[in-house]
């Protein structure tokens, strides 16, 4: 990979001028034929991949009512051109919303449009050539499906549903990506992105039992398939050792010691992202839900919840239904499934937990919506719970709280840059660059209200900004999890030990 | 009479075009599946929530407004304008004519200049923005210069140069009868009402169909209720399934 300049931040934030080709050279590692095999995909590019990548193309069309529709409606308004934190990042202008549709949309109209198969110079049609498909590769990855162009687009045209379209139609012709094609692959074998089998698993979790106790003086427990629990807890495998993702998981663990629940994580479905999504395949993301629903089923849960992350709540609230519902063994009492977020604050609504703000009283916080609980997804009864929940419960756990400017919160929200699928090494450069504006709306906070720490719900944002952080001058462990302020704030019972020890 | 008849065979040919082609493609999104719930959060939580978000989005463009305020302003002007100038229409084709038709004549005249004018300022945005410059392909800048042919010549024909009205209003309603007459041999009308069929004939195969598409995008048109109601979609055909 090449060297790269970390982007200058700017306050305001200007909207660059065109770099054309800028970030043409950053493609992400290609798929090795065990993976893309692994998947049911070939092993690398097929002899007539030109024909199937249209035949494919052709199939989604049918099969997606909105892929359909978004190639047709563009009107190339270029109320998307300037809301991508990629473009906003790099300057190049294939990074444009539209433009990055227009890479799939030219080929449809060239097969598939009367306009494009008669006149294609004048509707901007083109054959499907191997130059075209490496810009799919390279800027296709360079999308991280955050749905931010969706919300300003007149027609709510999603460039994530055309990316996820555009990588699908790769996977089948044998270009598939080696981040996410491997990952899916390891979550069919052993349950988790990681590859961590059940014995790690138990043994890490033991480990923490261990550091709360020593911590608090309270044995709070962390169980692994325990049969009969009433709580299957779905997390992002990151939460099992990843900072600061597992001072969430010891939050979620305290909350449910706390509340007095029987809970369970699974080492079958020890994963809630679902990377199947990024790839745009119906069919993985239904095999990768449908190990939760075996789960659940194996365990006898009586309900689901869901750790802190975007993209799985996304496909666990939109999604897990369709995929692999009706849950009707589960409680219908609760909702099916239910975030921690939502779980925490009805607690803390019914004033369930004791909670000292004061020990968070070292941070001065903020909140990073993730774009996919954002645009995606839902907290609580109302549009819009999403936003309020995690605030609230941050609230109820510290005294310093500031939000970022509005045009960068709730709906309007900044992908951290790593979601999607590029939360890989090979792509650092355009993740640095796309947290770009994200970090310019942080520094902003930070000169005026003193913001020390930005508290997350997402395993992606939480290892993205743990690695870019430090290249804009900020540390590393200024990115928190929202469980880690519940964990430093709650009060166990019998709590004797510990900073943050009940004071009598 | 020969332009009567050429006017009026390509009359029918271009609604013919229009309206089968237009059914299609209706019916293409509608039949096609969904099959997975992707509204653009946070969305309305029930069927009556999307008939207030869907029509915020058709009356008053709100998305648009949250994206650009330039382009919301000259597209939102040019869509009601044409709404006006379409309604004004309608004079020339109901006999007698409709009550409420003649209220909107007043407004209708100085919509063709807004019309143009929101047409103008769109197009200029084409040329001096340079991200619009960038995804701008021919037929971007035609259609534009199509519709402010039409508008112009519209304009034309009740400032400049006057048609024979009444024995327009004859052709048209002769088409509509099936009484065909002879259409007045005004170049203006003639060049005028060529682009208009030319619009009708491209428009279930252009960019036009964000018309119809707006209404079947399930980025908006989608109730956020996966949790509470199964959405699932049983035409969806699955490889191997």
């Amino acid at each position: 990979m090449a060297d790269f300049d970390t982007p200058e931040i700017t306050i305001p934030l200007e909207i660059p001028t065109l770099n054309r080709g800028a970030m043409n050279h950053s493609s992400p590692f290609p798929a090795a034929p065990n993976h893309q095999e692994a998947l049911g995909f070939p092993g690398e590019l097929v002899d007539n991949w030109q024909t199937k990548a249209i035949d494919k193309l052709g199939e989604l069309l049918s099969r997606s009512r909105a892929l359909q529709v978004y190639m047709d409606g563009c009107v190339k308004c270029g109320a998307c051109t300037d809301k991508c934190h990629y473009f906003l990042g790099t300057g190049d202008p294939k990074n444009m919303p539209v433009a990055r549709q227009d890479l799939l949309r030219k080929v449809y109209r060239r097969y598939f449009t009367f306009a494009g198969k008669y006149f294609p110079w004048l509707v901007g049609a083109e054959d499907l050539t191997k130059e075209v498909l490496d810009d799919w590769y390279t800027y296709f990855h360079q999308c991280s499906q955050c749905r931010r162009c969706s919300v300003y687009c007149p027609y709510g045209i999603d460039t994530a549903e055309v990316s996820m379209a555009a990588r699908e139609i790769m996977d089948h012709i044998g270009k598939g990506q080696k981040y996410c094609n491997e990952i899916i692959g390891k979550v069919h074998k052993i349950g988790n992105n990681l590859g961590l089998p059940e014995p790690a698993l138990i043994d890490t979790l033991e480990g923490l039992e261990e550091d709360i106790q020593e911590e608090t003086g309270v044995v709070v427990r962390l169980p692994v398939n325990q049969k009969g629990a009433d709580i299957l807890l779905v997390t992002p495998s990151a939460d099992f050792f990843a900072e600061p993702h597992v001072d969430g998981l010891i939050g979620y663990a305290k909350v449910f010691h706390q509340a007095g629940v029987s809970w369970t994580v699974s080492s079958y479905a020890s994963e809630a992202a679902n990377f199947a999504m990024f790839i745009g395949s119906y069919e993985q993301m239904q095999k990768i839900a449908e190990r939760i629903r075996k789960a659940a089923e194996d365990l006898g849960v009586k309900r689901i919840i869901f750790g802190e992350c975007g993209h799985a709540w996304r496909v666990a609230y939109n999604f897990m239904n369709t995929l692999a519902g009706p849950f009707d063994f589960l409680d219908q009492n609760y909702p099916i499934p239910q975030h921690i977020c939502e779980f925490t604050n009805d607690l803390i609504e019914k004033g369930e937990l004791t909670l000292d703000k004061s020990r968070n009283d070292h941070m001065t916080l903020t909140f990073h919506d993730s774009c996919n609980v954002a645009r995606g997804s839902r907290m609580g009864d109302s549009p819009g719970g999403q936003f309020t929940i995690p605030r609230a419960i941050i609230k109820a756990c510290c005294n310093n709280f500031y939000d970022m400017a509005a045009d960068t919160i709730n709906e309007n929200t900044f992908c951290c840059g790593g979601g999607g699928g590029l939360l890989t090494d090979d792509l650092l450069e355009i993740r640095t660059k796309g947290a770009a504006p994200r970090m310019q709306a942080l520094k902003e906070v930070v000169d005026e209200h003193g913001v020390t720490h930005m508290a997350a719900i997402c395993a992606i944002c939480k290892s993205q900004f743990s690695k870019v952080m430090p290249k804009y001058g900020f540390d590393m462990d200024n990115i928190v999890s929202v469980h880690q302020l519940v964990s430093n704030a709650i009060v166990l019972d019998g709590q004797t030990t510990g900073d943050n020890a009940k004071v009598e | 009479m020969v332009l009567g008849t050429v006017y009026a065979v390509l009359f029918y040919f271009a609604v013919a075009i229009f309206a089968v082609g237009l059914a299609f493609r209706i019916r293409l999104y509608a039949r096609t599946p969904a099959p997975l719930k992707i509204p653009t959060t946070p969305a309305p939580v029930t069927q009556a929530g999307v008939v207030v978000r869907m029509a915020k989005e058709v009356v008053f463009f709100e998305s648009l407004f949250k994206a650009n305020k330039w382009t919301w302003l000259f597209g939102w002007i040019f869509h009601a304008a044409l709404l006006l100038v379409l309604l004004r229409h309608l004079r020339y084709f109901t006999e007698p004519v409709w009550f409420w038709v003649g209220w909107v004549q007043p407004f209708g005249m100085y919509a063709g200049f807004a019309m143009t004018a929101g047409l103008a300022g769109l197009w200029v945005r084409r040329f001096t923005v340079e991200r619009v410059r960038y995804i701008s392909s021919p037929s971007d800048h035609l259609m534009l210069l199509l519709l402010i042919g039409i508008a112009a010549t519209g304009l034309m024909m009740k400032y400049v140069a006057h048609t024979d009205i009444l024995s327009l209003k004859a052709f048209i309603l002769g088409l509509l009868y099936f009484d065909w007459q002879p259409i007045p041999a005004d170049p203006v009308l003639l060049v005028h009402l060529a682009l208009v069929l030319i619009l009708l004939i491209i428009f279930p195969f252009s960019k036009l169909l964000h018309a119809p598409g707006v209404f079947f995008s399930p980025g908006r048109n989608q109730v956020d209720n996966p949790r509470e109601k199964r959405h699932f979609v049983p035409q969806t055909k699955l490889p191997g399934k």
